[in-house]
Formats: structure tokens, sequence, C-alpha cells
């Protein structure tokens, strides 16, 4: 069989993702996070926290609360439902550096965790930071007021 | 030369499969096969400390019982063949460490216990084995941590992948005795039809199925309809189906009913949550050493072809945007006595 007509074969043998579901899924759950950063700020305002501080401590909540759902196995089975819900958000970074944490830990402290932890998370540290500089470069040099 | 055809060998003194075991995983337990395993482990950890040490004592659960139910003791067992998913066959090289078996390791993804069946009925039909061991083995966790991201990370699967298999199989195969005898078998060419995505590799596997399979049935004259089974490890249901097609347009065959996959029957793809089906080493080994032994056994099954699929690629040739070279390995089963 040509490889060609191999390939159309298996695009049409190859059921496709839930699409409509899976939106509907990251919209919902994406949206409840977002609601309970919300609730977050208001809460930590109240508390007599400044605009600075505020949302500063509501990502730190959401990270630590990521991690620790990551720690005891929660996390993957409502992320396995949420997709994009959770992974875009600040949950789902917190989530890709914990999760390789834990699973090389039977490697070492140094040579498991540690090496590992950013495998996942690395190349979006990468690139964020590079793009952030090359902005900071065409702000500096064309915009700069 | 003990050969038929191109590339289909002759087993003349038909080595006998003497005993098989069969241990699983929770998962594995809980599916419609939970009656026929060995062993069901109550968690995937097994009481080590290490996925792979986990997965080293599945292999230690199948192969020791299965020498145990052949009424033999480890020294009696000249040769074993076995293999894994990990790197440096991990799983069987720590699982045999203190059995003292004469071991070849090897390597062919999901089809290694399709191979290792080979080698060994080789050995034994050669007179170079009075009794040769296969095994092969997989375990969920171990995979996914070589293969693709950590189990805790919250990731969406697609639905073109299979779960590969937390299990182990062995067989005892011995030059005398009786049960199901090796009649035949065949050892696949590397077919590579460019499907590069490491979530689907039924897709990527059923074009060197339909490559063996097909020219098994030229070099032996025979037709589907010749077997009680023919049986693939493991295509899931995306792989399976394009089979069929592959089959139908290379070589004008069709499977019809008394094909079979191992990956769809590990598994309840509606109860249980594995997408495709079932894959890795383990499972065709695992469903082979016990459902498909003992039906062979019973005289249920009397003539049965076995085709192992094994996609080989790794993590580093998949990063290197390179397709999945795929191999199918067969070998030919009579039920009870020889005919």
């Amino acid at each position: 069989m040509e490889k060609e007509i191999y390939r159309e074969k298996v695009k049409r043998a190859s059921p496709n993702s839930p699409l409509l579901k899976n939106c509907l899924w990251a919209f919902c759950v994406g949206g409840a996070i977002c609601l309970l950063g919300e609730a977050l700020f208001t809460l930590y305002s109240y508390l007599g926290a400044d605009e600075k501080l505020a949302p500063t401590l509501v990502s730190v909540t959401l990270i630590v609360l990521t991690a620790a759902l990551t720690g005891i196995g929660v996390f993957d089975r409502i992320a396995k439902h949420a997709g994009a819900g959770t992974m875009v958000p600040i949950t789902g970074f917190a989530n890709s550096v914990v999760s390789p944490a834990v699973e090389f830990v039977t490697e070492g402290r140094v040579t498991g965790t540690a090496v590992r932890m950013f495998t996942i998370a690395g190349p979006v540290i990468v690139y964020g930071c590079s793009a952030a500089s090359l902005y900071g470069l065409i702000y500096y040099c064309f915009l700069r007021g | 030369m003990k050969k038929l055809g191109k590339y289909t060998y002759i087993f003349e003194n038909a080595p006998v499969i003497l005993s098989g075991a069969g241990s699983v995983g929770k998962t594995e337990g809980e599916g419609p096969l939970a009656y026929e395993f060995d062993f069901i482990n109550e968690n995937d950890g097994i009481g080590s400390a290490t996925w792979e040490k986990a997965e080293a004592s599945l292999v230690r659960q199948a192969v020791t019982l299965a020498i145990d139910k052949a009424g033999l003791h480890p020294s009696e067992i000249d040769v074993a063949f076995a293999g894994d998913l990990l790197n440096q066959c991990t799983a069987s090289t720590f699982g045999f460490r203190e059995l003292q078996i004469p071991l070849a390791g090897l390597f062919g993804a999901c089809s290694t216990f399709a191979l290792a069946l080979f080698m060994a009925a080789l050995f034994v039909d050669g007179g170079y084995a009075s009794h040769a061991l296969a095994e092969a083995s997989s375990h969920f966790c171990s995979a996914e941590k070589q293969f693709r991201m950590p189990l805790e990370y919250g990731g969406q699967r697609s639905q073109t992948a299979q779960r590969t298999v937390t299990g182990a199989g062995a067989c005892v195969i011995g030059s005398r005795g009786s049960g199901p005898r090796i009649v035949r078998g065949s050892v696949g060419r590397i077919t590579d039809m460019d499907v590069s995505d490491p979530a689907n590799m039924g897709a990527a596997m059923a074009p060197a199925a339909a490559s063996t399979i097909g020219e098994y049935l030229l070099d032996t004259k025979t037709v589907p309809e010749d077997y009680d089974l023919i049986l693939t490890g493991d295509l899931g249901s995306v792989g399976a189906a394009l089979l069929r097609d592959v089959l139908k347009s290379d070589y004008d065959t069709d499977l019809g009913r008394v094909y079979d996959d191992c990956g769809l029957m590990i598994f309840d793809p509606k109860k249980q949550d594995v997408h495709a089906g079932g894959s890795g080493c383990g499972c065709s080994a695992s469903v082979f050493s016990t459902r498909i032994l003992r039906e062979l056994t019973a005289g249920k099954l009397r003539r049965v072809l076995f085709a192992g699929t094994g996609a080989l690629m790794s993590p580093l040739t998949s990063l290197q945007g390179e397709s999945i070279p795929c191999i199918c390995h067969a070998v030919e089963l009579t039920g009870g006595e020889r005919r």
C-alpha cells in the first residue's frame, strides 16, 4: 500500500478528541479557577493586603494548592477532564514542575528531583525569558519615550 | 533447510508449551480477563520502592510460577529469553537476578513475547535445550516514566493512545510432554509507513502485522479460516481495524471472525478508561500465557497464529522527528496433542 493512501486511512480510522466536551470542561474548570482567584483576591484585600501584595498572594495560594493536589495524586484526575482548563492558568505551570519532581525522587534528591524538575516547565521559562528580553530591547530602542 | 517459503521456519520436533503463568496489576485485574490471571497485584507498586523494581517483581512472579507449574526447578531451565520496554532490559535483568538461569535479553517492544516464544521453540527444536523459558513484561508506571509524562502530570491523552499493561507472562517450553505445540514461526521485517505519532502506535504497527501475517499465509498456503484464532498483540482498536484494511488491499485476505487482539481482550473499553486498548510487552505475554494457553490445552482452540507487534521507536528518535519503525513476529500453535 502506498504511504499516501495509508496516511489517509489512518486519519479516517483514528477517532478525534471530543472537542466540544473538552472545550466545555476547560471553560467551566478554567472559569472556576479564575473565580477562586477572584475570591482569594477579595479575601486578601479584605484582610489588608494592598493591590500589589494581594495578586501575589493569590498566585502563591494557587501554586501551593496545585502542588498539594499533585502530591496526593488528585490533580491529574481533575486535569484529565479539565484539559486546558487546568493547564492554562498558573495551576498548569505548578503541576508541570511538581509532577516530575515527585516522579524522579527515586533517582535521588539532586540527580532525580532537582535535575528533572524543569524538564516540562524549562522550555516555557527559556522562551518566556527570551521573549521578555527581546521585548525589552525593542522597547528600549524604539518605544522609550 | 527447515524453512518454508520466504520467511517461515518449521519446528520439526514441535516443541511443547509445558506451562504458562501471568501476573498483572490492579487495572488489568479489574478487566474482563481477571479470572484468567494467576496473580493480581492489589497495587501497582507491588511493595517495591521503585516502578522498575515493581516490574522486576512481576517478572519473578510469572517466571517462578510457570517453572513451578511445569514441575521443574529453575536449575532445570537451560535458557530463558526475556524482554521488556525499559532501557537495557531493566525489568528482565533485575527480575532474573537471583534465578541463575542462562538468560538472553530481547528487545522487540510489544512483540517481545512472540519473539521470545519463537527463540525458545528454536532452541528446544534444535536440541540445544530440553527446557526453555519465554517471558516478557511491562508496567504502566515505568513505561510512562520512560516514554511519556510523569504520572502526576495533568494532561489529556489522545483517543488513539493505548494503555501500557502492567503485567508479565511466562511460558516453559519443553522437548517432551503433552500440551500445545509450537509448529512454525516467522521473524518479521521492519515496516515503516511514515506514521510518526507515538500516541497512535496501533496505526504504526498495523502494516507490520499485515506484512508478517500476509506472507505467513502465503508461505504456508493457508487462509484465515484454517485457524481457530489469529491473534495480534497489541494493535488496539485503531490498529486492528487498519490491519484488516491493509490485509485486504495488499494480500486480498479477509480476517473474518477468527481475528482478535490481546490489547482489545485485556480491558473493557466501555468501563475502563483505556482509550484504544492495551499495549506493552506484558499485554500479549499475560494474555497468551493464561487465557490462550488454557484454551489451547483444553482443545478449545486447535490452531492459532499468534503475531506479536512492536513499535520500535525511542523517546529520542521521536523527538528527532523520525517515523516509527515497526515489526511483527509470529508463531503458529496447535492445541492439545500433536496432530
